[in-house]
Formats: structure tokens, sequence, C-alpha cells
């Protein structure tokens, strides 16, 4: 009994500590700003790992969801004799939810997961106790430029999301189905607003990634430097990642468009 | 020549991820990078608004000459105070102008529908629209319909 209490505060514990480590990670990561003619060599190379490569996999996700979106609201409004709304509904549950939330969860999966397992090889084949050792700040030179890559490039990998399902849901709804051309544009038009829609999905897109990216960067930094550790990292960046992006989905949702 | 390739495509990357940002905001949310129209605020009264929210549209004839900015309850007159705004370039609405909540389609979403008037005096700043009508209410008219069917 005495031994099962004791567990239990042992996990909480640990769990606190985690919590209390990662946030004091986030900020060292956060100072530690390289130098800035030092810092681009680096944010390139990381930008062009976490965003462009990650490019590919979020077109044709966007473009595929943009087209289901498509078929399905065209076969659900057209009973009711409103095809014309498919425009606006595929606009604003992508602007609003799904470009944020998928591209994270994408993002999550490709790019986290990647930035983890990365970061906790060099812990385990002891790169990063070197950079310390010849007196270079791992902190700075290896995760900064990493986190602020993942930070800058999910809301624009989501915009790109969203933007591409549009034209997805267009190419089914008005090419194939034929749904007026204008009244599907201008439908979209009149429904979705720029800050209200665009700019809140922007935002929700910039903290899942910056939630996304430190949870990765976290995870790979803090991992036990075995080959076992690294794979638990890397899952737990990815279960961890997609549930903090589903949870603070609905929080900020709520903030946003329930009037809460 | 590797590191270059890689700045190109970082490059190009930056660059359509803001000019999806920007198409998103033109095409999608119609939003016009002209400055904002200039607008002028006019009042109507309600009896009933039906589903008008803020945002619905304001239309003369047919074409869209202002929004609805806020609806409030007139705490004297117990009657629904719609606030728009009119582009000030539609400042030819005499004060005999009426205005009326239609419905677009059969279920479509609620506006304002516009009718010119007669006189020669226009409606400024802060004017109120004296001859307004409310909006259909399919419940009313079905307890009227019945209520003539039981009286005849």
């Amino acid at each position: 009994m005495v031994e099962l209490i004791a567990a239990t505060g042992r996990a909480g514990l640990s769990h606190v500590a985690a919590f209390g480590r990662a946030a004091i990670f986030l900020l060292q990561a956060l100072l530690a700003r390289p130098a800035p003619l030092q810092m681009l060599p680096l944010l390139t190379r990381q930008i062009y790992v976490v965003g462009v490569q990650s490019l590919i996999i979020i077109v044709v996700s966007g473009l595929f969801i943009g087209m289901v979106l498509g078929l399905q609201g065209y076969t659900i409004l057209v009973s009711y004799g409103s095809e014309q709304a498919v425009g606006q509904m595929v606009a604003l549950s992508l602007v609003r939810e799904l470009a944020p939330v998928v591209t994270a969860l994408l993002f999550a999966g490709r790019a986290g997961s990647a930035l983890t397992a990365e970061i906790g090889l060099m812990k385990a084949t002891e790169q990063l106790a070197s950079l310390e050792m010849i007196g270079v700040d791992p902190l700075r030179r290896i995760i900064a430029p990493r986190f602020w890559a993942g930070f800058l490039c999910l809301p624009l990998l989501s915009a790109v999301f969203a933007l591409v399902g549009v034209y997805g849901g267009a190419l089914v709804g008005v090419e194939w189905l034929g749904i007026y051309e204008g009244s599907f544009w201008a439908n979209m038009q009149n429904s979705v607003d720029f800050v209200e829609d665009v700019l809140n999905g922007s935002i929700k897109a910039v903290v899942f990634g910056f939630v996304v990216t430190w949870i990765a960067v976290y995870q790979g930094y803090d991992c036990i430097p075995t080959s076992e550790g690294i794979s638990q990292a890397t899952t737990r960046t990815v279960v961890y990642a997609s549930l903090a992006v589903l949870g603070l989905d609905f929080v900020l949702t709520a903030l946003m468009f329930g009037d809460l | 020549m590797r590191l270059r390739m890689m700045e190109i495509t970082v490059g190009a990357f930056l660059i359509a991820g803001a000019l999806a940002l920007l198409l998103l905001a033109l095409n999608v949310s119609g939003l016009s990078l002209s400055e904002p129209k200039q607008s002028y605020t006019l009042y109507a009264r309600f009896e009933n608004i039906g589903g008008l929210t803020p945002r619905s549209k304001v239309t003369m004839s047919g074409v869209l000459v202002g929004k609805v900015v806020n609806i409030t309850l007139d705490p004297e007159q117990l009657m629904a105070l719609v606030e728009m705004e009119i582009d000030s370039d539609v400042d030819f609405l005499s004060i005999d102008s009426s205005a009326s909540i239609l419905t677009a389609g059969l279920l479509g979403e609620k506006y304002i529908g516009v009718s010119p008037g007669a006189e020669d005096e226009m409606l400024k700043h802060g004017d109120v629209f004296e001859d307004t009508q409310s909006a259909l209410v399919l419940e009313e008219l079905v307890g009227k319909f019945l209520f003539n069917q039981a009286s005849e």
C-alpha cells in the first residue's frame, strides 16, 4: 500500500521535474541565439530539412483533403439545393481547423520525429558532449536553429496546405461537379473574414509550430542515450505532439470562435 | 554547389509560404488591398430581426451598399436597433427610404434591402430609417394563416 503511494508520488514528481526541465530548456534555447551571421547558414539548413522536405507531403495531403471536402460537401449540400455553399464550407473548415491541425500532425510525424531521432543520436554518440568539450554550446549550435526553423516553417506550411486545399475543393466542386464558379468563390469570399478566419488560423499554426518543435527538440535532448531510449523518445514526440496539438486546438477554437 | 541549391530551395519555400498566405487573404477571404471605403452610419428599428447578424449585407436593388455592424435592443421602444455602415459614395438615400429584412433564397441568410423614397432630403450620418419592415417569421405566417382559416 505504502509502496503504491510512493510509486504514484515518484511518477508525479518525475513528470513535474520533466516539465520543469523542458521549460528551462526552452528558455535556454530561446536565449542562446547565435550571432546572426552564424545563425543564418545553420537556420537555412534546418529550414531545408524541416520545411522544404515536408512540402510534398503537405501539398499532397492538402490537395486530397480539399478534394474530399469538396466531394462530401457537394453530396450533402446538393440535397438541399445549396451546393453553392460548398466553397464556403471548404474554405472555412480548411482555414479555421484542418490546415493548422493536420499540418501540425503531419509535421510532428514527418519533421518532429526526425528532429528527436537526430538529436537523440547525437546525444547517444556523445556528439553533444564533444561539442561542449571544444567550447561550443550545443544549445546554440544544434538546438536553437532547429527550434526556430520548426517555429517558422509550420505557419508557412499551414498556409500552403489551406491554399492547396481550397483549390483542390474548387477543382472537384467547380470543374468536375459543375457548381457555378462565380457563386463558389463569391460565397467563399463573403463568408471568410481575413482577421477572424485567416489570421486566427495562422495564430493556431504559430502556436502549434512552437509546441510541436519544442516537444520534438526537448525529447531528443532529454532522451536516454541508448538505441531503445531514442526509439522511445521518437514515439513520445509523435504521441505528445499530436495530443498537445489536438488538445490545444480545442482551447484555441473555444477562445477564438466560441465566445467563451 | 549543394549549399547554393539548398539556399535557393529554402528561399523559394519561404516565398511560397508567404505567397500562400497572401493568396489566402486575397482570394479566399476576399480582402482587398485598396484602402477601406469611407462609410457613414445609419440606424433602423425592427420589430423582429429574424436571423439577421452583424456582418450581414445591406443592399439596394440587389447591389451591396453596406453591412450590418451592430444589433442591440432599444430599451425605450423595445425594438431591435440595427446599426449599419453604408458606403459614403451611396449618399442618395432619401429620408423616406425604407429598410426591410429579406431572405436570400428559401432558407438562405438574412440581409437588409433598402428601397428608395421620393423626398429630396437625404439620410445623413446617424439618421434612422423611419419606414421599416421586419423579417418574415415562418411560424407567424402559419399562425395567421390558421387563424384566417378558422375564422372563415
